[in-house]
């Protein structure tokens, strides 16, 4: 793992990101999300087919893996391209380091990776001398401010125009002051200008991969800006950074995928822009890198496979889930603590940094629901989440007072006569400590309650006791 | 529907431990809605679906509350709850639990078969479209998560509701997203918790209604003790309650001597 994960802590994070009012204005943009998917929805009625036919292409895929991923590196290098292996996250750094290296690059154009920033694949660069520019322009806002992506398709979502525009002012020195940036398409032709130059100068282009198509070796990625196309079609090398999981057998399926992707994302039909790369430039061809490089990380994935967890390589990574989510919309994504934000996040993150680091983020969920309703590849979310939780109390890693109580109360809710005889008493005696409110402000062992709401008083004795009184009879 | 010539159906009351513990009041609300609709209540020897355990992670001790239940319920033709929480753990979650135990597996399925959740169970079994119920006020309905995805509840409840005498119903904006209680989540992650329970506060606030109504008793509680906390007058109850026409105990959080604030 490349990228530190301030997990562990993520209280704190939830604390700081409740109290960061600039945070609170900007998340509420996460939940326009929410109205154009139900609008893509509806205009497709056959939305929920295509739900299960793209959750039975990836299941077949991750059944077959193997078989496809042998396919898939024939056809690339096949085509004149390269496929790479990398166990883990440094592996991958290696080898795109190598490839940089090898050719003395300097200055890398990056289109909008998810993989990349698993991996921490800027900072591995920058570390060697070399300059990576990210091209989305989300991506190219968290690269100025420092930050990392807080949403997995919209990386600067916690980000206000305001905030653009003095990012913009402090960084771009050549940026007259009386120029009016307080638009976002002025923001937006600010920032194409600077980006030219950095595609026309850079030495290596380096993409995700949304698919990779075994039938063709294909690499497809989506994007609403076409800075990717930029970014693999102009400098010479273009490396693409994928995980293993993104495979697909076939340009069909890929077909059938897409029409679920971003209607699920940002409720559009398609994506701008849906570019497909095929090896290196052709003899004849207008266009196009002189070297093609596949890297395909695996960094935890392969060990899910016939796991519990298995259905979350179904993910194809459109954010429906953390659109949806309460617990993202309250605090966003850097409160997470490491790459993956929202419900697949709380499922991924165990899965690849280990349930001793990620295991808070299981638990901070209220199993509504939400996001396995709008999942397009329907993951069972909250179902894992609670697979993590049992991993958790296998291994005793659960807090003592959560066992603690959980004890105390098991012990009595496996002994009916025991417990409708207690808890008789104790509702009983808690109704007349709380008769004159009906509710209590504070109580002891209650304090998580209290801190927060008022606690409802008991009616006092209760119904099974009333219902034995009334009916004379156990039954 | 006639009911001298049908044989009455047999419907054993999971009251959910919070309905037996808090708010008995709710129960004799099923329990009147029920004998209404022409079934036989019976209110098997029970303590809690299990869900407390099933959600950290214990397994075991959620297996052994699942036996303990499906086997107090054996009698009953069907078990209703008045929750939807409850009811989704019931039917949809126990046969999970007993996946590697076939012999086990098999009453699970038949035991889950039969469970319902309250309102949809008199309105999609029982075919009750309305109900002699009377109550004066503007109401805001709440959908529960589990009720509302695991047990498709929404229509139901507004069906009936449409019946009672007196009672106006509007909108609440965001009625299907989670009021932030989830169980031990609500204590675990008090300040979560305590933001997304604003939201909604602030939601039934802005819909102007002077009652909320919703089938699960944890999510009325968040949310009652949360409005109470803040202050504000709404009246929460469970839809039972109005459906049933028992308003005679105050709203839930509420003392017998009207509301303080």
């Amino acid at each position: 793992m490349s990228v530190v994960a301030t997990t562990p802590r993520f209280k704190d994070n939830v604390h700081e990101a409740l109290h960061d009012q600039r945070l609170q204005g900007a998340l509420l943009h996460a939940r326009n999300f929410i109205g154009r998917r139900a609008a893509a929805v509806e205009r497709l009625p056959e939305f929920d087919a295509l739900r299960d036919s793209a959750r039975a292409i990836k299941d077949h895929t991750l059944a077959h893996l193997d078989l496809y991923l042998q396919a898939y590196e024939r056809k690339v290098t096949e085509s004149g391209g390269r496929v790479h292996y990398a166990r883990t996250a440094a592996e991958a750094n290696a080898i795109v380091l190598g490839l940089c290296k090898e050719r003395g690059a300097k200055a890398v154009t990056k289109g909008k990776s998810m993989i990349s920033e698993e991996i921490g694949l800027n900072a591995a660069l920058e570390a060697e001398g070399i300059e990576a520019i990210e091209t989305d322009l989300g991506e190219y806002i968290i690269q100025l401010r420092g930050e990392t992506p807080s949403h997995i398709i919209a990386p600067a979502i916690h980000v206000t125009k305001a905030d653009v525009e003095a990012d913009f002012r402090r960084v771009h020195r050549d940026l007259p002051a009386t120029r009016d940036l307080s638009q976002p398409e002025q923001l937006l032709g600010e920032a194409r200008g600077i980006l030219r130059d950095k595609f026309l100068s850079a030495d290596i282009g380096i993409t995700g991969a949304n698919f990779l198509v075994a039938e063709t070796g294909t690499s497809i990625i989506v994007t609403n800006e076409g800075n990717g196309d930029l970014t693999q079609i102009l400098p010479k090398v273009h490396v693409v950074v994928a995980s293993l999981e993104k495979i697909v057998p076939t340009l069909a399926d890929a077909a059938q995928l897409l029409r679920v992707l971003a209607r699920s994302a940002t409720g559009q039909d398609m994506s701008v822009y849906t570019t497909l790369s095929t090896g290196p430039r052709r003899p004849g061809d207008g266009d196009g890198p002189q070297e093609y490089h596949v890297v395909l990380l695996d960094n935890g994935r392969s060990a899910m496979l016939g796991s519990q967890f298995e259905d979350m390589l179904r993910c194809i990574r459109c954010g429906a889930c953390m659109n949806h989510c309460p617990v993202y919309h309250a605090i966003g994504g850097h409160a997470y603590g490491w790459v993956y934000p929202g419900p697949m996040g709380a499922v991924l993150t165990p899965s690849l940094i280990g349930v001793a680091e990620g295991g808070q983020l299981p638990n901070a969920s209220t199993f509504c629901g939400r996001c396995e309703a709008v999942c397009p590849m329907r993951i069972p979310l909250p179902k894992m989440m609670r697979h993590w939780r049992e991993r958790e109390f296998e291994r005793h890693l659960s807090p003592a007072t959560v066992r603690s109580g959980l004890g105390v109360w098991a012990f009595f809710a496996t002994r009916p006569a025991l417990y409708r005889l207690t808890t008789d008493l104790a509702m009983r005696a808690m109704h007349l400590a709380g008769r004159a409110r009906g509710r209590f402000s504070w109580l002891p062992f209650a304090g998580g309650w209290t801190k927060y709401r008022d606690l409802t008083a008991p009616q006092g004795a209760t119904f099974q006791s009333r219902w034995r009184a009334r009916s004379g009879s156990v039954q | 529907m006639d009911e001298a010539v049908k044989p009455a159906i047999r419907v054993g009351l999971f009251l959910t431990c919070l309905v037996d513990l808090m708010r008995p009041s709710v129960g004799f609300a099923a329990v009147k809605l029920l004998e209404e609709a022409g079934c036989q209540v019976v209110v098997p020897s029970q303590t809690c679906c299990g869900q407390p355990a099933y959600n950290s992670g214990d397994r075991a001790t959620t297996r052994a509350i699942a036996r303990q239940t499906i086997e107090a319920f054996e009698i009953c033709d069907y078990v209703v709850a008045p929750s939807g929480s409850c009811a989704g753990m019931l039917a949809k979650h126990y046969p999970e639990l007993f996946v590697d135990e076939p012999e086990m597996a098999v009453k699970a399925n038949a035991f889950a078969a039969k469970c319902h959740e309250l309102v949809s169970f008199l309105v999609d079994r029982l075919e009750v479209s309305a109900v002699s119920a009377r109550f004066e006020g503007v109401v805001a309905y709440h959908d529960s998560c589990s009720g509302l995805r695991e047990m498709g509840v929404m229509s139901q409840p507004r069906k009936l509701l449409a019946s009672v005498e007196g009672l106006r119903l509007v909108e609440l904006k965001e009625a299907d997203v989670c009021c932030g209680f989830g169980g031990t989540f609500a204590v675990k992650y008090g300040e979560l918790s305590d933001a997304i329970v604003s939201q909604k506060s602030a939601n039934v606030a802005a819909s102007g209604a002077d009652t909320l109504l919703a089938g699960d008793l944890g999510c009325l509680m968040n949310i009652a003790g949360k409005m109470q906390r803040e202050g504000r007058a709404v009246k929460v109850r469970h839809v039972a309650e109005v459906l049933a026409g028992l308003t005679d105990d105050p709203p839930i959080g509420e003392s017998p001597r009207g509301a303080k604030p």
